[in-house]
């Protein structure tokens, strides 16, 4: 590396400062707008420094929701979202890994038209075929449930493709080993396999429930229930037409409370996190 | 205990591809074989196939009196070193030599036991909690041997097991694995491409070029008989010179004693500087071109200005007309200096002009 | 493809794949498969019946010119959020990749944006623009901008690209940042010595060894445009004012809900999933180039 001399270095490091002002002060509004009196805010008047309402609002907005758009505790539908995400992240996580595991380390008739009919999926999201899953899940009797929110999402190629990578790194003497050792194939992903997945599958499973957190179109379509709203479906009902009704300090503290769970797995997790969106990209 | 005898076995890959072409090989009770030969010679496949890991598509391979074509590797009485050693990265070092004995559903007391005594014997024990990545290349090696130890089989099979070491390290594990071979009396089957590992650990010596044995026997007299002109040049180093015996002066200082032979082999080391020629010998002039002095020894290497024809011999071949020769000492002639290097009849390795088949003058 | 050690087993493959098999037929072939099959038919008023009508779907689409203006505005879209975000976060990703003090802690502070959902994005966004109690409303009238996005289209544009390019910053900056840090630092040692200075080093060096991430992420914001912004719109400005939001994907959603034209409906989707195909295909190709650059 080429080192820079002091004044380069200042300006970079200016730069790096206004870049992180720039992402954060929308977060910081929110925060600052969570603690504020509506009245102040609907005025314009909201101040920039933090307000009084802390817990007040923050236990409306957990316990007891809006008192007019929604009126759902706000704590029922992160209840809801994490149910969602951690159903799609290790609802994937398990059916790609053995499936993944089958077409790497056995040989049986139909496994490339296997392979390619899962790898396919890769392409769409569910964006582009939404009224027709959705009516497939209406059929299924499973609107308003967590099967019909987690299992259309999980319909993807992403883990299977990273798993089958990571298996092809593998090396070969170890399966070898444990058919001399007299494991057999069922031992050897439990004893060796799985546990030699650990880092993969705790890297995919970061960026698949932040994903699944994150869900939005497939959770407002198929839920019709407030009680089984997420909480990203939630706040945009906060939002009325008529802004006059808006109880912007709950809209705020939603927000907040809607950022908390991925951004706090994004922070503490980051090696695993950047690990997980870089191979998934791939 | 066991013998491993190998009846005519082949590998054919489907494509058509011929990996083995019928070896018989018996290797006795408490032996220990190696096989050797250069990369893609088919002595790894065919250690492979010894321990199930791969099919046989003819012949039969026969352990402890028992035909085990069809039988699974972990039926087969076998323990295995691998290349990259194959440890369970996962596992620490108890864990990995225990894992085969308590798939076999032994008691935790006697798995104990085991393991604790292979410790011993190989001062693993210190480590037994670590991971193989906290062992350094050595001692992966060793855990490697242990878990081949612990299973008490009828056979050990080894794959190249020293060669992701650096050199010291390697002739310090040959002389181990050796004695803990003695001292074990199993019988083994060990694979390699260095002559040199080769040549100090077998009992038993086959010589494998193109999927075929090209020679078996005890290591030295396959050394001082060399069966075929790519076993000479194979085994030794450096490797035996090989000549073509022409129209030229070597023939005629062969005279009618080896009418048959088309080619002349003689080692480095059998050859000294003289002026004489010795009775029934022969005997070079030539032309140094390059002295490796290594101390106890020295290397010349020189240009026999006639004959520039080339032989087909195999790995370690020297350029058409070159010679080596091999004196004790740092005494050596100066580069360009015309000598003359001589050998006596004893030494000489006559061949048949396709190098398959050894002449005894 | 395959390793070369491997297990023999009929039947336990077959059970390993099932469970994804089921779930990738019953929730992906099967509605994709409706979906082709429906934009070929008509529904009446009532949806009692139905008729096969070929192409006629995608004719009276293209002939539409609110279907097209859709599909202007998606790409207009697509390359401001791209345009936008990636120069940034390139900006930032150089900064943040010389030997300073703290790199790792501006890398926390930058990338956890990621993390937001769009539609929280765009109720961040909404309320610190919002034409009466927006924070950054009293700036912008205060500068004499007539600001209202709520009914000026251009403007309800603007904020939409804003907000969408805020959100991608960090995920472009974290793959530019591996990207530089992938390029061996002797090579821009060696520009220093051959006399390239800091802005020539990089429009010389780093920007030319950089190209195939950047080309990536162009595809990747691309596709982010089309579909991730849907929370974004719904949420700030549900399409409008009139329809000056409305991108290909928030049209097959609100022309399907609300229209109840299923049909057409259908119709987009698959377009949509031929230029998600195309798109993807694009960047297979590159993918092939990474390995060869």
């Amino acid at each position: 590396m080429v080192e820079e001399e002091g004044f380069r270095r200042y300006i970079a490091h200016a730069i790096l400062w206004i870049g992180i002002a720039i992402v954060a002060f929308p977060v910081y509004i929110s925060v600052i707008a969570s603690t504020q009196d509506n009245a102040l805010i609907a005025n314009g008047q909201m101040s920039l420094l933090p307000g009084g309402h802390f817990l007040e609002t923050y236990y409306q907005t957990i316990f007891v929701g809006t008192s007019g758009s929604t009126r759902e505790p706000v704590g029922n539908m992160m209840l809801n979202s994490l149910v969602m995400a951690l159903a799609i992240a290790i609802g994937k996580i398990a059916i790609s890994i053995i499936s993944a595991y089958a077409i790497v380390y056995f040989r049986f008739p139909f496994r490339m038209p296997i392979f390619w009919i899962i790898f396919i999926t890769l392409m769409l999201p569910v964006e582009v075929r939404i009224y027709p899953t959705y009516k497939i899940v209406a059929d299924l009797h499973m609107l308003d449930s967590y099967a019909g929110l987690a299992l259309p999402l999980i319909a993807s190629a992403t883990a299977t493709l990273l798993f089958r990578q990571f298996f092809m790194t593998v090396p070969d003497e170890l399966l070898e080993a444990s058919r001399i050792d007299g494991a057999g194939p069922l031992r050897f992903f439990w004893d060796t396999l799985l546990p030699l997945s650990r880092t993969n599958m705790a890297a995919l499973f970061v960026i698949l429930f932040i994903l699944g957190w994150n869900q939005y179109l497939w959770p407002l379509l198929i839920t019709t229930r407030d009680d089984m709203q997420t909480i990203q479906v939630g706040i945009r009902k906060m939002i009325t037409t008529t802004d006059a009704l808006t109880e912007w300090p709950i809209v705020m503290a939603t927000a907040v409370l809607a950022m908390l769970p991925p951004v706090f797995v994004v922070v503490v997790m980051q090696k695993l996190f950047v690990r997980g969106l870089v191979e998934t990209e791939k | 205990m066991a013998n491993v005898t190998l009846r005519n076995v082949r590998k054919t890959y489907q494509g058509g591809f011929e990996a083995i072409k019928g070896v018989n090989v018996d290797v006795a009770d408490g032996q220990f074989c190696v096989l050797v030969g250069p990369s893609g010679c088919g002595k790894s496949t065919l250690l492979r196939m010894v321990a199930g890991l791969e099919t046989v598509t003819g012949g039969e391979i026969d352990i402890g009196g028992r035909v085990v074509n069809q039988i699974e590797p972990a039926d087969r009485d076998i323990a295995m070193v691998f290349q990259n050693y194959a440890l369970y990265p996962h596992m620490s070092v108890y864990n990995n030599m225990a894992y085969g004995l308590r798939n076999r559903g032994m008691a935790e007391a006697e798995v104990k036991t085991r393991v604790d005594e292979a410790a011993r014997v190989l001062e693993l024990g210190a480590m037994l909690e670590r991971k193989p990545r906290q062992l350094s290349g050595g001692q992966r090696q060793r855990v490697a041997m242990g878990r081949a130890i612990v299973r008490q089989p009828k056979v050990f099979l080894f794959d190249e097991p020293l060669s992701n070491l650096d050199a010291k390290l390697r002739i310090a594990m040959r002389v181990e694995i050796r004695k803990l071979q003695r001292r074990l009396k199993t019988t083994s089957i060990y694979v390699t491409h260095d002559q040199l590992e080769a040549m100090t650990l077998a009992d038993i010596l086959v010589v494998m070029n193109g999927g075929q044995v090209e020679q078996v026997g005890n290591p030295l007299a396959i050394y001082e008989k060399p069966a075929t002109t790519f076993v000479a040049s194979f085994i030794g180093a450096p490797p035996m010179n090989l000549m073509s015996i022409g129209s030229d002066e070597i023939k005629s200082q062969l005279g009618g004693s080896a009418t048959d032979a088309g080619i002349l082999g003689i080692r480095p080391e059998d050859f000294v500087i003289t002026d004489q020629t010795p009775a029934g010998g022969v005997a070079l002039p030539l032309t140094v071109e390059a002295i490796e002095r290594v101390g106890a020894e020295t290397f010349i290497y020189g240009s026999r200005a006639q004959d520039a024809q080339r032989i087909a011999a195999n790995p370690g071949e020297l350029p058409p007309g070159e010679v080596i020769v091999r004196v004790p000492g740092t005494e050596a002639p100066a580069i360009g200096a015309k000598i003359r290097v001589a050998a006596v009849r004893t030494k000489l390795h006559l061949f048949s002009g396709d190098g398959r088949t050894r002449i005894e003058a | 493809m395959q390793k070369q050690a491997i297990f023999q087993s009929k039947l336990l493959p077959y059970a390993l794949v099932a469970p994804q098999l089921a779930i990738v037929l019953i929730f992906f072939y099967w509605p994709a498969l409706q979906a082709v099959i429906q934009s070929f038919l008509l529904q009446d008023a009532f949806g009692l019946s139905t008729t096969f009508v070929w192409f006629e779907n995608y004719i009276e689409l293209f002939k539409d010119p609110a279907y097209f203006a859709a599909i202007v505005r998606t790409f207009l879209f697509s390359l401001a959020i791209a345009g936008s975000s990636l120069s940034l976060a390139l900006l930032l990703a150089v900064m943040a990749d010389k030997p300073l003090r703290g790199v790792m802690l501006y890398r926390t502070l930058l990338i956890w944006p990621y993390a937001v959902a769009p539609p929280v994005v765009g109720v961040l966004w909404i309320f610190m623009l919002h034409p009466s109690l927006g924070v950054l409303s009293r700036y912008l009238r205060a500068m004499g901008i007539d600001w209202n996005p709520l009914l000026d289209g251009d403007q309800a544009a603007a904020l939409i690209i804003l907000a969408a390019a805020w959100k991608q910053i960090s995920y472009n900056f974290l793959f530019f940042l591996a990207g530089l840090q992938a390029i061996p630092k002797s090579v821009f040692e060696a520009a220093a010595i051959d006399g390239a200075r800091p802005m020539r080093r990089f429009w010389t060096v780093t920007f030319p060894l950089l190209s195939p991430t950047i080309f990536f992420l162009l595809v990747v914001n691309i596709v982010y445009a089309f579909f991730d912004t849907f929370g974004i719109i719904d949420t700030m400005t549900r399409g409008g004012p009139g329809t000056s939001t409305v991108t290909l994907v928030y049209k097959v959603y609100s022309d399907g809900l609300l229209g109840g034209n299923l049909g057409s409906s259908a119709a987009q989707s698959v377009i949509l999933m031929v230029l998600v195909i195309v798109l993807t295909g694009i960047q297979f190709r590159f993918v092939e180039r990474k390995v060869t650059y």
